[in-house]
């Protein structure tokens, strides 16, 4: 068994300063603004497990595409989509099916491992798929993230509203001439979209304490859906970057530190609620 | 809200059908529809479990295709005045995972179907204010939805129909899961948002008891056809024990209210239908042809499957 050291390292102002770290903090920018605002509407719309089950759908698509010798995000972002038109189209009632989405979900994954299998390199990428590489992600990455942040803004600043009401009843949303079938599929590609670039912090199996745990935690903090959104997005940034920071200073991959940090706030939260209400 | 202006639609009728049926896949859930509710009444839409009821408040709002006939809502082809009716469906007590307040719901009543950036005005504010007020919420708008009781929550859902003002308002079991004080409270609410406001009003319901003394008349799903009659020949013991399928009486007492009561005595053994073909054909008011209402008696099946 080797030496396991989780001694303080001196020189970690080095590590935080050189250029991956600078990359790796901007990312978690980019992914505290799109998680903090979609984790809220996925809450909202009874969606968690679907967007979950999004991240592992991603993961055949991202070791296909190592596979192929393409780039990671392309072939993540590919699978997530097309996993959350079909959600979609089927409808909001569908993303509450869980044992139909579980399957999809336990398949999925399966046939990421087999597609990894196939290959040495896919191989070697698996562990940063499924628990991700914050301090790998390229300047290239990170102007797709920004302008995903940019495309995502524009298009909630038009669909806010109808998607609130559409998320809060449905039924109602539709009686009033809400087009709830377009608000659906909107909400499940634009999540698709935020896993994909999610997805290279924390990987797909930790995903969930990325952008629903924050969330959630937000929702007990704050009361309106905007006010919900920035404290969730701040939540999420302080994990990203509160992760960075510790795991520069102990030996602990950051991944792990992100989602220690998310799930400490969440039960903070939780904590901080069961007082107020006694 | 406000003081109730001439209402165009007065004196004319606010729903009518006209041969209307609606089917989902080969099954007719219910057809021959034909009928007219009249401007400012309050109606409910009763009949047994699975007889549609549900089915026929979607087909009013459009969101169900007709298989045949039509359904005119204030002058207009179903689905096409929506914006004139408050819809309060009934899914409102399942569990709220939004940490919406009472007055941001209400709010969603007015700018809820608007896309683009639109900041709340003082004058939407003011009148999901005045929508709370009515319906006796005011003091609860910071509330979350989630720290409400089902019948507060009731009441958000009723203030998120009526802040825009609607001429028809639709309840979907608008008293079920509440307690007998909070059904009371709704009942005399709807009274009121009809008096005052000059309001048509439409309840699904399966349980009149609570809602009698306000009704104005019932539409009566029965043997797969929808009708509509006056209160008085709703309240009929033996229509209502066919309507019902179990023994029900009804009983005059000295408040002058009258009760359907499910009578407990009933013999074991007896046939539920205690009509003769006489006085089914009585009770019914078809204007098809017989050959026609033959049929539908032929199928009673269609009766048990889910609304």
């Amino acid at each position: 068994m080797s030496h396991i050291d989780f001694s303080f390292d001196p020189n970690w102002m080095d590590t935080l300063t050189a250029p991956f770290m600078t990359n790796a903090f901007l990312a978690g920018l980019c992914i505290a603004f799109a998680a903090g605002v979609m984790g809220y509407f996925t809450i909202a719309r009874h969606s968690t497990f679907a967007a979950h089950a999004l991240a592992h759908i991603g993961l055949p698509g991202a070791t296909g595409a190592v596979l192929l010798g393409l780039p990671v995000s392309l072939g993540l972002g590919a699978f997530a989509l097309g996993g959350a038109l079909v959600i979609g189209a089927l409808g909001k009632r569908v993303s509450e099916r869980e044992i139909a989405t579980g399957t999809v979900l336990a398949f999925a994954t399966g046939l990421g491992l087999f597609f990894a299998r196939l290959s040495s390199s896919a191989s070697q990428q698996m562990q940063s798929i499924l628990f991700g590489s914050i301090l790998t992600i390229t300047d290239a990455q990170i102007v797709g993230f920004a302008i995903f942040d940019a495309v995502l803004l524009a298009v909630l600043a038009v669909i806010y509203r109808p998607l609130l009401f559409s998320s809060l009843d449905e039924q109602v949303a539709q009686a009033k001439g809400v087009p709830i079938g377009w608000m659906n599929v909107a909400f499940m590609a634009i999540m698709a979209g935020v896993i994909t670039i999610a997805v290279p912090a924390v990987g797909t199996l930790l995903i969930f304490a990325l952008v629903i745990t924050p969330a959630a935690a937000a929702n007990i903090l704050a009361a309106s859906p905007l006010k919900a959104m920035v404290v969730s997005g701040v939540i999420c940034l302080v994990s990203i970057w509160g992760g960075l920071l510790l795991a520069s200073m102990f030996p602990a991959p950051p991944s792990f530190v992100i989602v220690t940090i998310s799930t400490l706030i969440w039960a903070g939260a939780r904590a901080f609620d069961a007082l107020r209400r006694r | 809200m406000g003081a109730q202006t001439q209402d165009p639609q007065d004196g004319r009728d606010a729903i009518v059908f006209r041969d209307a049926a609606v089917r989902r896949g080969e099954k007719v859930i219910w057809q021959h529809g034909n009928f007219a509710i009249p401007a400012g009444s309050v109606t409910a839409i009763v009949g047994t479990n699975g007889t549609g009821k549900t089915t026929m408040m979607k087909a009013e709002l459009g969101l169900l295709p007709l298989a045949s006939g039509s359904v005119t809502v204030l002058g207009r082809p179903a689905g096409e005045a929506n914006r004139l009716i408050g819809y309060v469906p009934q899914s409102y007590t399942s569990d709220i995972d939004s940490n919406l307040t009472a007055e941001q719901s209400v709010l969603l009543g007015l700018t809820g179907t608007r896309f683009g950036i639109h900041p709340i005005t003082r004058a939407q504010r003011e009148r999901a204010t005045q929508a709370m007020s009515f319906v006796g919420i005011a003091d609860k708008a910071r509330y979350r939805l989630s720290e409400l009781s089902g019948g507060l929550r009731q009441r958000v859902a009723i203030a998120q129909a009526i802040v825009s003002d609607p001429k028809l308002l639709m309840l979907d079991e608008p008293l079920a899961n509440l307690d007998l004080a909070s059904q009371r409270s709704v009942a005399h609410l709807l009274a009121r948002l009809n008096q005052e406001l000059g309001m048509t009003i439409q309840v699904v319901a399966h349980d009149l008891n609570m809602l009698l003394p306000i009704l104005t008349g019932a539409v009566y799903l029965l043997d797969g056809h929808p009708h509509y009659a006056d209160m008085r020949k709703v309240l009929d013991s033996k229509l209502l024990t066919h309507l019902y399928g179990t023994n029900v009486q009804v009983v005059t007492t000295p408040q002058g209210d009258m009760f359907v009561t499910p009578s407990l005595d009933e013999p074991e053994g007896q046939p539920m239908d205690m009509h003769t073909a006489a006085e089914v054909a009585e009770l019914h008011h078809h204007a098809h042809t017989p050959s026609m209402h033959h049929t539908d008696h032929a199928a009673p099946t269609d009766r048990s499957h889910k609304e």
